[in-house]
């Protein structure tokens, strides 16, 4: 119920209009055949364009797809100097736009890559790790202008070089290259006077177009970005806190966006809204939310080191299925038709227990001078299976210490049958603990440089059903605990007779754990009812149940760093004065252990309250817990969502630790260089790790009351207003009046009686006052009145309409 | 002078029963202040801070401590939208409530999870405030009584009126105000009504005594914290133009029309500009003096301009709407958006629209002008509480008088004592339970409203007829 509201939701953004994707499902594949100017026109249609686009550029399109070549077959009577002008007019406005177009058909093709690679990692709780990782290269702008071969042209829009020539679509270029080329085809061929004047309309056309919608084009540049959709939640005490992918790869549940800017810090803000709504329509979903100010914040050091134009936001409740993987997936190259991506048989893919598709752009197209990287696009998708084998079901049963054995066709129901011919690399890494082999040698007695060799042969405790062709050894550092082994396969050599379908088998139970981050970190809230309660983020060290001397490479007296950067939505009104922080469960005074603070508090109904703490802890730590307190805000009814009772997320909290980095020194090999993936692993993060989203249940007015409310409070104010009017206006004059005519009666009587009279439409019975003249007086002043009444509405209703 | 004598007579005797009854105040005060503090010091579990009936957005000492601690972390305290308040307040109070903390850091820890922050020394400022309040009003009372008494023998009617037992109606007045349960929730419940209270109850001593300077600084301070007194301008020129509450003019000048030919006609009732004078070039002083104060101690981190925003802007378009004991809250949460405006500016012109005529016919009786205005902007501000209340039923006792035969009064009482009972179950049930909505509050809400209309209603309506039966009764000795 919950998914079809949501998705409800987005049916009316433009952007997801089915139409638009049946245009996209050809031609992503064979990106490079724009030869053909209806080729063209899809793919201005289909990628890069979020929203429709403007009428004059369809109706130049048109123009230039339909009549022109109609009229290319006619127009055998053109003048020739007529044409030779017009082309060199065109010239002579872009003559920039020309020469970068015929370097970028020289030089292309050679340096966009595309990488894809695979991870398998068995964890210790009978699950499969499954990480894809596709890596796109774009070099820099200025020798590949905008077009692209590999590299998908939607994001390339996202990062925008400015452009000094007017005319800054190049895609659009092809476009008019192609249209002046035909009329140069049939200059020489034919000439006719009338139509000039329809092709120079057909060029006016496109230039002024292209003129228009300049402006709109530069619209996102974007330095780096990250956007994951997840579904489910990282287990990190089961399934690791300090390995990469548990830093990098772990992610809140929902949608998470983060984005740096290269504009100045005023506009950032708007090409933030312009981001979110693009990429709504890109991945059809509801990032367009995170626009409104109250749903994203701008961190200044906690969640990222470098400093820069970074806002964040989240969307926890945003449900996460297929129809957000196919645009991704339309992003790679061969799509889910060959190579690695093959094996994201969707059933397979949401049956698991945690689920992200991420994707982390990163470019330096748009400072000039730089010119190393260009853009680089890295689609991750990460997901926690079950495998589930009969066989390794009857084993469970029997023995539970077994670790299941599985294959790629058990787990994903599908075999690789080759590579995507377009990757330059596609490897598959199945990746082991090394505590594994240490256990094992003790069983075996095995000498230690026999893992490599001889690991996968059969003479360990698991037998891999084909050989790797190059292993990996995570060099040992001080801390022995937690390095691995990578076994890696070439995909290439595998083809449609012979698929690709790695297997793992144990042949003992294994144990091990996997490599914790140096404090488990989990939320809670406290309090019950609707009106406050209290937010705990609890740190755990995650040493505890080890030896002390496992991985805390650290003396006494050592201090550990932990970042916490918490968005609180504004209806949470959290008391900062409230925080109080409890170490080994003995509350401290706070300024000995937050050695810095950053707050944003929250404003109604404008932006969300932030909180950015370092803190340093000791690091014999056993637990650590923060505690603020908040009241619960009461909103408008128009403000709440069509669930209202189910309550409101909190996003997740980001708990970093600055001094730990999680990253793999790997024996540096070329094969090692060449892999994205592993020089992913290789780079310098700090350990990272998410908290759960928390829900918040908020009170609730009563929906169906609107006009009932409204008129009861307005008939209250009346009442108020009537009654203390009347008292006000009752004359004392009149009061000894009554009090003259009738002594014995009480004023209120007298009133009754008054009223009865008007009533009746007889005179009051006042035995003095002889008022039987005045009886038809009063009538009539009653249908003057009533008259005047009357004409005064008819002429209001007559003027107001 | 035979009539001076008299005069000194009767004020010595008033004097005298005024001490006896002293003893009687004192006493009961003293017990009041002891009853506050024990409250104080023995919190049991009375939550009483958080109630949404004692702490609006305006005047809850939580918030006012987050404001306090985002200024002591060097930001502005309107960052965010959480304090609400005035600056001055803030580094009054605020040094109070983390000193407070600070002290009892160890002992108190463990109580303050459960979001009960025990601020004692704010709590003592707030009994403090309480206790000179009920004093100020006794004065005025006296002051008040001396008047009635004066011009009701001028209008040798004295005879007529009775002597309210053994103490007088300022004394009841303070002591209603002392001993009111809303008076004493609000000052343990830690919300800084009673603060605001004692300065609108300043206004109207230095108003009734004929300080203009007094007068000014109780308006500038009380207009300051919550906007609403800023309509007591009117009563407080006509208390110092005419003076205290008497019968209508009219009366006196029939009077002399009857005593043809005496030549002291010294009762003649003259508007004098000079006290309004005093009182105009005090405000303005005052109120330069309070912005002056405000913008050095926003100046750090703000500006004035988001102060009024923050704190007056804040006021009037209802912001937040938590609820309340008011009837706003629920009508801004469920009015439609486009209408938003427009009702915000029906309700707040409604206190308006009352000004003028309540002041040309209540222009006699300027103290009685004040306390209806206090009513009615108590029960239609945006965020009442029940501080509010206890101001104005605080100074309803000082016209016992005069408002002697006033009716439906024993119905009014049954019904603030039960919408007073009926409004914490509703707000149990609807918030904590979870088994009634929010139209169980409202309703309550609705009710207390109606009650205070009617309380206002016929408090006119009674005073207007005790101007009457006093004027009946002027004219009939003079036709005898």
């Amino acid at each position: 119920m919950t998914i079809q509201i949501r998705k409800g939701k987005r049916a009316t953004e433009p952007q997801c209009l089915g139409s638009q994707r049946s245009l996209n499902s050809e031609d992503l594949l064979f990106p490079n055949q724009t030869g053909d100017s209806k080729a063209a026109v899809y793919f201005q249609l289909s990628n890069g364009r979020f929203r429709p686009p403007p009428a004059h550029r369809l109706i130049a399109h048109h123009i230039v797809d339909t009549i022109a070549p109609i009229f290319f077959r006619v127009s055998r009577t053109m003048w020739l100097p007529l044409r030779l002008t017009l082309l060199l007019l065109f010239l002579l406005l872009s003559p920039r736009a020309l020469l970068r177009s015929g370097s970028a058909a020289v030089v292309s093709g050679e340096e966009e890559e595309f990488h894809e690679e695979l991870l398998l990692k068995p964890l210790p709780d009978r699950k499969v790790l499954a990480h894809f990782h596709f890596h796109s290269i774009a070099p820099p702008s200025k020798s590949n202008g905008r077009h692209h071969h590999l590299f998908p042209k939607a994001i390339s829009q996202l990062v925008l070089f400015p452009s000094s020539v007017p005319f800054a679509m190049w895609s659009d270029l092809d476009l008019i290259l192609n249209f002046l080329f035909r009329l140069l085809n049939n200059c020489f061929s034919s000439s006719r006077k009338y139509d000039v004047f329809l092709i120079v309309f057909a060029l006016i056309g496109v230039i002024v177009g292209e003129f228009l919608s300049f402006g709109q084009v530069q619209k996102f540049r974007v330095k780096e970005m990250e956007l994951s959709f997840t579904q489910g939640r990282w287990n990190y005490e089961r399934w690791g806190g300090f390995d990469p992918i548990s830093s990098n790869n772990a992610k809140p549940p929902g949608v998470e966006l983060w984005a740096v800017f290269d504009v100045p810090e005023d506009q950032v803000d708007a090409y933030w809204k312009n981001l979110t709504n693009s990429l709504s329509g890109l991945f059809c979903a509801s990032i367009n939310f995170l626009e409104s100010s109250t749903m994203y914040s701008a961190p200044k050091w906690s969640f990222r080191i470098t400093p820069g134009r970074l806002r964040y936001g989240t969307l926890p409740r945003e449900a996460v299925c297929t129809e957000n993987l196919t645009p991704w997936l339309k992003l790679l190259p061969c799509r889910d038709k060959a190579g690695l991506a093959a094996l994201l048989d969707r059933p397979s893919i949401y049956k698991g227990f945690y689920h992200s598709q991420r994707l982390y752009l990163t470019s330096n197209a748009s400072v000039p001078a730089e010119t190393v990287s260009g853009i680089s696009l890295e689609q991750t998708l990460t997901v926690v299976l079950q495998p589930n084998s009969p066989s390794s079901s009857s084993i469970h049963s029997g023995e539970s210490n077994f670790q299941p054995s599985w294959s790629l066709s058990s787990i994903f129901g599908r075999k690789i049958s080759g590579k995507c011919v377009l990757a330059q690399s596609s490897i598959v890494y199945l990746q082991l603990e090394k505590s594994i082999f240490s256990e094992q040698k003790d069983n075996m007695d095995n000498g230690p440089n026999s893992l490599a060799s001889e690991g996968f042969a059969g003479g360990s405790g698991f037998e891999m059903s084909l050989d790797p062709d190059i292993v990996i050894e995570e060099e040992n550092q001080s801390q022995h605990k937690g390095s691995s082994v990578l076994y890696g396969f070439w995909v290439e050599k595998y083809n449609e007779s012979q698929p690709f379908d790695l297997g793992l088998k144990w042949k003992y139970p294994v144990f091990w754990s996997s490599r914790q981050a140096p404090l488990h970190a989990s939320r809670f809230l406290m309090g019950s009812g609707n009106e406050r309660g209290a937010i705990a983020i609890l740190f755990k060290s995650a040493n505890s149940a080890d030896s002390s001397s496992g991985s805390r490479h650290v003396s006494d007296g050592c201090e550990l760093q932990v970042d916490v950067f918490q968005v609180v939505p504004w209806y949470i009104k959290v008391y900062y004065h409230s925080l109080q922080i409890f170490v080994d469960d003995e509350a401290k005074p706070i300024g000995d252990f937050v050695h810095k603070i950053q707050v944003s508090p929250s404003k109604d109904k404008t932006s969300p309250g932030m909180m950015e703490m370092l803190l340093k802890l000791p690091c014999d730590v056993r637990s650590a817990a923060l505690t603020l307190e908040f009241d619960k805000g009461f909103l408008h009814i128009d403000e709440y969502p069509p669930d209202a009772n189910q309550g409101y997320d909190i996003p997740s909290a980001v708990i970093s630790f600055p001094s730990f980095h999680s990253v793999m020194h790997l024996l540096s090999n070329d094969s090692i260089r060449k892999s994205p993936l592993l020089s992913r692993f290789q780079e310098k993060n700090r350990v990272q790790s998410y908290t759960e989203v928390l829900l918040v249940p908020l009170t609730t007015p009563d929906f169906s009351m609107p006009y009932n409310v409204i008129t009861i409070t307005c008939t209250v104010f009346a009442l108020f207003f009537g009654s203390l009017l009347n008292v006000l206006r009752r004359r004392v004059g009149e009061e000894e009046r009554y009090l003259k005519a009738g002594k014995k009666k009480g004023w209120l009587r007298v009133l009754l009686s008054r009223l009865l009279a008007k009533l009746r439409g007889k005179p009051m019975e006042e035995p003095d006052q002889p008022s039987s003249e005045s009886a038809p007086l009063i009538g009539k002043k009653l249908v003057l009145k009533v008259i005047l009444v009357a004409v005064l509405a008819v002429a209001w209703q007559f003027y107001s309409t | 002078m035979p009539t001076a004598n008299t005069e000194e007579e009767n004020s010595k005797s008033e004097l005298q029963k005024n001490h006896g009854g002293g003893g009687g105040f004192t006493r009961w005060a003293v017990v009041a202040v002891i009853f506050r503090l024990a409250l104080i010091y023995f919190p049991g579990n009375l939550n009483l801070s958080s109630r949404p009936e004692v702490s609006t957005p305006l005047t809850s000492i939580r918030r006012l401590a987050e404001g306090y601690w985002l200024k002591q972390s060097s930001m502005s305290p309107y960052a965010g939208s959480m304090y609400h308040g005035s600056p001055l307040l803030l580094s009054v109070l605020g040094p109070l409530t983390v000193k407070s903390r600070t002290i009892l850091t160890d002992s108190v820890a463990h109580c303050r999870i459960e979001g009960q922050p025990s601020h004692i020394l704010c709590s003592l400022v707030f009994v403090l405030a309480d206790l000179i309040s009920s004093i100020l009003i006794r004065a005025t009372g006296r002051k008040l009584q001396i008047a009635y008494r004066k011009s009701l023998k001028s209008l040798n009617l004295l005879n007529k009126s009775t002597d309210s037992g053994a103490l007088s109606s300022g004394d009841i007045a303070a002591l209603v105000y002392l001993w009111n349960p809303f008076t004493i929730v609000a000052c343990v419940g830690l919300s800084t009504s009673p603060v605001e209270n004692l300065f609108t109850i300043l206004t109207l001593y230095g108003a009734a005594t004929g300080l203009a300077p007094l007068a000014a600084f109780g308006w500038v301070m009380a207009t300051h914290l919550s906007l609403y007194p800023a309509i007591l301008i009117i009563p407080v020129i006509l208390l110092l133009g005419y003076g205290p509450d008497a019968p209508p003019s009219k009366l006196f000048r029939s009077k002399e029309h009857g005593k043809v030919g005496d030549g002291k006609s010294s009762q003649e009732i003259i508007f004098s500009w000079r006290r309004v004078f005093h009182l105009l070039v005090w405000t303005s002083l005052w109120s330069v003096y309070v912005l002056v104060l405000c913008s050095i101690s926003v100046k750090q981190h703000g500006s004035l301009q988001e102060m009024f925003q923050r704190t007056y802007g804040f006021i009037l378009t209802v912001e937040d709407l938590s609820p309340n004991i008011g009837v706003l809250w629920y009508f801004f949460a469920e009015v439609f958006d486009f209408f938003r405006d427009f009702f915000l500016i029906v309700f707040h012109s409604n206190i308006l629209f009352m000004i003028l005529p309540l002041a040309i016919r209540l222009k006699h009786r300027p103290c009685f002008l004040a306390f209806v205005y206090i009513a009615i902007s108590s029960m239609l501000k945006s965020y009442p509480s029940v501080g509010d209340s206890a101001l104005y039923l605080g100074l309803l006792g000082l016209f016992l008088d005069e408002l002697a035969d006033m009716q439906f009064s024993f119905f009014l009482f049954c019904g603030y004592v039960g919408v007073s009972l009926l409004s914490p179950v509703m707000h149990n049930l609807w918030i904590w339970r979870g088994t009634g909505n929010a139209n169980f509050y409202y309703a309550t809400a609705m009710a207390y409203a109606c009650f205070q209309i009617v309380l206002v209603v016929e408090s006119v309506s009674s005073m207007l007829n005790h101007d009457r039966k006093l004027t009946k009764l002027s004219t009939s000795k003079l036709q005898k």
